[in-house]
């Protein structure tokens, strides 16, 4: 099997790669979205503290 | 055993635990991730009907299953969290509410992708596809009622038992291929006996399925540690996670 061959999917590729591209984009939002919420909402709370030890 | 289902129901302690086992969560995703792809879509032979195109199984039936499996937890976490007042239970319904609707979403897609060239429409209403379209609603109707709620135990129990009267769904997705005559095929690996599929296909199908659903599990505990954080804010021991 060549690598043209391979990218072809026997005709279908469109629909092949469309779903493993679909499924790549869905998975790696749901991880990397509540990462930087991690993040942002650490910021925000660390904050929030500082200005209550302030006060 | 019961003491340590107690430990792990404290928000701070499953803030700890799930810390550390989330990177052994993430690299076994990755490893069953990527032997997946590689048995699906290099070592598995081509389907003698359906070509190529057969390979969207392996996104398509894991995601179908996850969808299912997803709301069974969702619905149980909010079952513990009604019964047994555990607020942790109701973090983690609240956290798989947009993973099964991304599950959801996932399956129908891919099958109308698979459909179109291999019954030559996108979509008809079958039993099986109309079953999981209303599956998807469930999940966006929770999610649309728990966002509705600013109360976070009036927004877990009203979610739940939206949850509840949704669980009668899944049999009916699940037997639909059998009470009905739809154009879906039948099951072929969760059903009594040997299942009828190629094992050079059921490998990579089962890999897939399995690296679903560790991912699941480790998205699940990274959403549930933000959303612990958040409700805990006011207490002592987040003060000190924060400060370190």
């Amino acid at each position: 099997m060549t690598f043209s061959e391979f990218l072809n999917m026997g005709g279908y590729a469109f629909y092949v790669w469309t779903s493993y591209a679909l499924a790549g984009v869905i998975l790696l939002a749901n991880l990397l979205l509540p990462m930087l919420n991690a993040r942002k909402q650490r910021r925000e709370l660390v904050g929030k503290l500082r200005r209550e030890g302030r006060a | 055993m019961w003491t340590f289902f107690h430990k792990l129901a404290s928000p701070k302690y499953f803030y700890d635990i799930s810390g550390r086992l989330l990177p052994w969560f993430g690299a076994a995703t990755l490893l069953l991730m990527l032997a997946g792809l590689y048995q699906g879509l290099l070592v598995a032979p081509a389907d003698y009907q359906q070509g190529e195109s057969y390979r969207i199984m392996f996104i398509h039936v894991p995601a179908a299953w996850m969808s299912m499996f997803v709301y069974m937890v969702m619905a149980g976490a909010g079952i513990i969290g009604l019964v047994w007042k555990i607020k942790l239970a109701d973090v983690v319904a609240a956290s798989c509410a947009p993973l099964g609707a991304s599950f959801t979403f996932l399956a129908l897609v891919t099958g109308s992708l698979w459909g179109k060239p291999m019954w030559g429409a996108w979509w008809v209403w079958d039993a099986r596809l109309t079953s999981e379209l209303i599956l998807l609603f469930l999940y966006l109707g929770y999610i649309a009622l728990q966002s509705a709620i600013d109360d976070t135990r009036t927004a877990a129990r009203a979610s739940t038992v939206l949850a509840l009267v949704g669980v009668v769904n899944i049999p009916i997705i699940h037997y639909s291929v059998v009470w009905w005559n739809t154009l879906h095929q039948g099951a072929t690996v969760t059903k009594m006996g040997a299942p009828s599929i190629a094992t050079s296909m059921l490998i990579p199908l089962l890999l897939m399925a399995l690296a679903f659903k560790v991912y699941f599990f480790t998205v699940v505990l990274l959403r549930a540690r933000n959303e612990v954080l958040k409700r805990e804010s006011g207490s002592g021991w987040v003060k000190d996670v924060l400060m370190h």
